[in-house]
């Protein structure tokens, strides 16, 4: 099945089984491995992609069901020589350990940095109406959908908060 | 100097992109097979029939093999030859690996797995610790017994008794990236391996032993792990046989990885425990006997688990001087997952007995339990107190052939001609040579005890005492939230306590452009030792370490290599890196001596330059200068850890070249309608020696405590009655998310030199802090006790069900 994407920026034409994950689309079949394989079940955050701005499990939609999107995936968000801000900040508050998991928290963190100056509220967020700080508990709770087995939480909620204050 | 810096990780760049390629990332080379397993439905009996047509004639597969298509056993075990890659028709427990399917890809495979029909004689299915004991189903002839002093008389003429038991559950690694392997089929039969393992020479050789191949035939590398916590340290093995026997086989690469259901169906993990204590004390709290009865749920194969259920009993006193001690050790053969090395590898199991010791005698005595620990600490350190250095090894293999033997496993078991006459010694051993009595339950003199320091320095830190009398403030005026705080303290042994393990070698290279390439055999999981053991290179020639390159671990590049574990990565591939840095600037600096009249000692290596009197030039133009000179610039280091003498059967001797010490306060809330709870604040002071790299250390303490309070609290696995892991995926195993660290959370490193000579006085910090979890349990335990006058009795792992079965126990 014909499948178009714009994948980071770019135009790509896949013929896919209608059944592959966009996960598999992008590690087997663009090559793009920065998107990781954690559980495959939409419950550890690995995989976490960004879909017309918007954070997804890529592990739990299927390709073709986004024909004509816009994806953006941690290969797209900066380069090694050419680092954004969020990916900056993990970088020097040592925001990982093993880094499996790092590439999900990183697009994952920059839609939500995104959701919260948009305004949504989350859980935690004590006035609905009102604009949704970026306390620690916000974060959190908002970033509780990307686990981390070597538990760098602090360092991960530190990274956010510096790089939202850059960004300010 | 370069160390004690907290730089970041030396991929952080990479990581941050996802440029940072872990073993599932290689490209998948042209006309790759991709294999799957097919596993066994029931979890004991035979196999009567198994017809694997339907699997063959499934779109994509191109090969199917049962165990008698296999070229020989293909043994995956560390240690006992008892773990063929496919069953050989007896079925040992739910998930065993039964056939195995090569196909086009991964998906084909795993769908063409589903299909064999298979049917079985199933028998009863031995399950728990009392089913195993009901059927003396155990691996060794009879428990472990280890004693110090006459427990029995120190007993019978206590003036107070105590006793209770313990349960404590086991752990899934859930290492974010799962088991994976890439065999490379090579010309003349050779093979190259990437596996994700914490033992690549383990890989190597089994990987060998499976193709009947000399060692050299095989090449193991590994560039990073995406964690591995003990789970790769022999659960790889499998994966890598596999994918080398179907490339040697068929001649094309074959790949391997388990989806997450599989990987934690299939796999080992924490072993899970039940600790017995029977304790004699005087009115004080003053402890004169403890007897431990620890049993040990192993599962089907030995794997790891003797020298597990041994650190167990080296952690059973944990930093308590106690007069008397017998620790008796069950080392139980269950129809489940061969249980296998975690973080800790048995200490955290042994070490939450002690502590539940503690805290059941404190709260029996109405006395604050931290009170009730310094009372039984071990004596401080004094002020030098020198490391014994020169006694030397007697662990002897001597008659153990070494085809049969997997040396280089923590499951070797060279107590076959290591005494094994003194099996139940404990009784018959001696009384300690050393003088005042300082000695922990095998006899090893405790000379390095910081705990009497570090605990004053975190009362005060978190502001302790006041805090108490907060939570009881607390409780007092709250009927269905209830408040708890607990301190705890962590003495952790290290070394691998199979001697001949610490042992460790590197490849240093320099260019003759100044720049460092840098090989050990320690693998990289997310612990920082790549950086750390570069760090320490960078600093012996002076330079800044982005000019060390560090590669992939490679079995061709460093040969024996022990596993990186028991914490042990940093002291042992740290040591040997500066061996061979040490050796190729002692060439560099005698032949620039001869070049500008100056004497070796004089040439100083430092801030990048190399100076000597009247002279001095770039370090890259010292490396140039040498090479013109045919002075070879490259080396390799060994290191050996000096003064370890330890008898496993006997339980004597010195296991451990340091102890690394930590303290914990934890105060959490529980709510008595749910049980449910969260860790509100924790404080962590955490003994580092003199930290190569004080970032890299915090983040592993975090790490840690994070993961072991996780152990206590919401890790629960589960099992049904015929033996299927219930809890296979996140969905129903819970590990901690983002919001379920402690909302306020302060970590210290105790900074002070090690006192035992590691690579610039550091100490090992992987293992220890994933004991200051325990603290969190405890806190719970003391929450629940606000309910009711009886003591809790709090089940591990404290999930809200086992919080609430509590609290009705305390309320009686
Ligand atoms: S791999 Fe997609 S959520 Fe885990
Ligand atoms: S850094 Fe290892 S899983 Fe997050």
């Amino acid at each position: 099945m014909q499948t178009h994407l714009t994948i980071n920026g770019t135009q790509r034409r896949l013929d896919l089984d209608p059944r592959t994950t966009l996960l598999d689309a992008l590690r087997h079949h663009l090559g793009l491995t920065g998107s990781k394989k954690g559980c495959d079940h939409g419950q550890c955050g690995a995989c976490t992609v960004m879909v017309n701005g918007r954070r997804i499990n890529a592990c739990l939609t299927l390709a073709c069901m986004h024909d004509g999107d816009e994806v953006t995936t941690i290969e797209g968000i900066g380069q090694p020589d050419d680092l954004s801000p969020l990916q900056q900040a993990f970088v020097s508050e040592d925001g990982f350990q093993c880094g499996y998991c790092t590439p999900g928290q990183i697009c994952s963190a920059t839609a939500m940095l995104q959701e919260i100056s948009d305004g949504w509220p989350s859980h935690v967020t004590s006035d609905l109406a009102g604009e949704a700080e970026l306390t620690s508990d916000e974060i959190s709770e908002r970033m509780s959908g990307n686990l981390c087995r070597c538990s760098a939480y602090p360092n991960i909620v530190q990274a956010i908060h510096k790089a939202a204050g850059k960004n300010a | 100097m370069t160390v004690s810096k907290p730089l970041p990780h030396d991929a952080a760049p990479l990581h941050v992109t996802g440029a940072a390629r872990y073993v599932d990332d290689i490209p998948t080379p042209a006309n790759c097979l991709h294999l799957a397993f097919g596993l066994s439905e029931i979890a004991a009996g035979r196999i009567t029939s198994l017809d694997l047509d339907p699997v063959r004639a499934a779109p994509g597969v191109v090969a199917v093999y049962a165990a008698s298509d296999l070229p020989g056993p293909c043994d995956c075990s560390p240690s006992n030859h008892d773990e063929p890659l496919l069953s050989d028709g007896s079925i040992h427990y739910l998930g065993q690996p039964v056939f195995l399917v090569a196909a086009t890809s991964h998906l084909a495979a795993r769908q063409a797995a589903r299909l064999a029909k298979i049917s079985y004689d199933a028998a009863p299915a031995i399950l728990t610790i009392e089913a195993a004991l009901a059927a003396d189903s155990r691996f060794e002839e009879g428990p472990r017994v280890w004693t110090k002093g006459d427990v029995a008389a120190e007993m019978a003429t206590a003036p107070h008794r105590l006793s209770g038991s313990i349960e404590i559950g086991g752990q899934e690694h859930f290492y974010l990236e799962g088991q994976a392997s890439l065999a490379l089929p090579q010309e003349n039969g050779d093979i190259v391996v990437h596996s994700s393992t914490q033992h690549p020479t383990e890989i190597q050789h089994k990987v060998a032993e499976a193709l009947n191949l000399p060692m050299h035939a095989v090449r193991c590398e590994i560039r990073r792990m995406g964690g591995g916590f003990g789970g790769k340290e022999s659960q790889g093995n499998a994966l890598a046989i596999a994918t080398s026997v179907v490339a040697h086989a068929t001649g094309r690469p074959a790949k391997m990885r388990y989806d997450r259901d599989d990987d934690m169906t299939i796999t080992g993990k924490r072993h899970d425990f039940r600790i017995d204590y029977e304790v004699g004390h005087d009115a004080d709290g003053r402890l004169l006997a403890v007897d431990f009865t620890q049993f040990t749920r192993c599962g089907w194969a030995m794997d790891l688990s003797l020298p597990v259920a041994d650190r167990a009993m080296l952690h059973a006193e944990n930093a308590y001087l106690i007069p008397a001690v017998r620790i008796t050790s069950h080392r139980l053969r269950t129809n489940t997952q061969s249980a296998t090395a975690y973080r800790g590898f048995g200490g955290p199991q042994g070490m939450l007995g002690m502590e539940r010791v503690m805290d059941h005698l404190a709260r029996s005595l109405g006395r604050d339990p931290v009170e009730i620990r310094r009372l039984n600490y071990y004596r401080p350190a004094e002020a030098v107190a020198p490391v014994a250095s020169n006694a030397s090894s007697t662990t002897s293999l001597d008659g153990v052939d070494p085809s049969d033997q997997d040396l280089t496993s923590r499951g070797a078991t060279p107590e076959r001609t290591a005494g094994s006459a003194r099996r139940f010694g404990g009784a018959h051993s001696p009384k300690s040579r050393m003088g005042a009595e300082n000695t922990t339950p095998y006899g090893m003199e405790v000379t390095d005890f910081l705990l009497h320091e570090m605990t004053d320095a975190l009362l005060v830190s978190s502001d302790y005492a006041h805090r108490v009398n907060k939570v009881a403030e607390w409780n007092a005026a709250n009927s269905i939230l209830k408040r708890g705080i607990a301190f705890s303290p962590v003495k952790f042994g290290i070394s691998f306590t199979l001697t001949h393990l610490n042992q460790a070698g590197a490849l240093v290279h320099v260019y003759q452009d100044g720049s460092v390439h840098l090989n050990h055999g320690g693998t990289e999981m997310g612990q920082g030792l790549f950086q750390k053991v570069a760090q320490v290179a960078a600093s012996r020639f002076g330079i800044d370490p982005a000019q060390v390159r560090i590669t992939a671990t490679d079995t061709g590049k460093v040969p024996n290599t022990s596993a990186t574990a028991a914490s042990s990565g940093s002291d042992l591939n740290g040591m040997a890196a500066q061996a061979a840095c040490d050796t190729i600037r002692g060439r560099m600096a005698d032949c620039l001596a001869g070049l500008y009249q100056a004497r070796p000692d004089q040439v100083l290596f430092e801030a990048g330059m190399v100076r000597m009197p009247g002279h001095e030039m770039t370090f890259a133009e010292a490396a140039a200068t040498v090479y013109a000179q045919r002075v070879s610039l490259s080396a390799t280091g060994f290191y050996k850890t000096p003064g370890l003498d330890w008898d496993r059967i006997a339980g004597r001797g010195r296991p451990f070249f340091y102890f690394a010490y930590g303290a914990a306060v934890t105060e959490v809330v529980i709510d008595t309608l749910t049980g449910e709870n969260r860790i509100l604040r924790a404080d962590l002071l955490h003994d580092a020696g003199s930290s190569l790299n004080p970032a890299l250390d915090i983040g592993q303490i975090e790490g840690g405590y994070v993961q072991g309070a996780g152990w206590l609290t919401t890790e629960e696995l589960v099992w049904d009655g015929k033996g299927r892991l219930r809890t296979h995926a996140p969905s129903t195993y819970k590990i901690p998310a983002c919001s379920d660290r402690p909302d306020v959370f302060n970590v210290a490193l105790w900074d002070a030199p090690n006192r035992a000579e590691t690579v610039y006085r550091s100490k090992a910090v992987g293992e220890p802090p994933f004991m200051l979890g325990i603290s969190a349990f405890l806190a719970l335990s003391h929450a629940a006790s606000a309910c009711g006058p009886h003591y809790p009795d709090l089940v591990a792992p404290a999930t809200a069900e086992n919080i609430l079965a509590a609290v009705n126990r305390a309320r009686g």
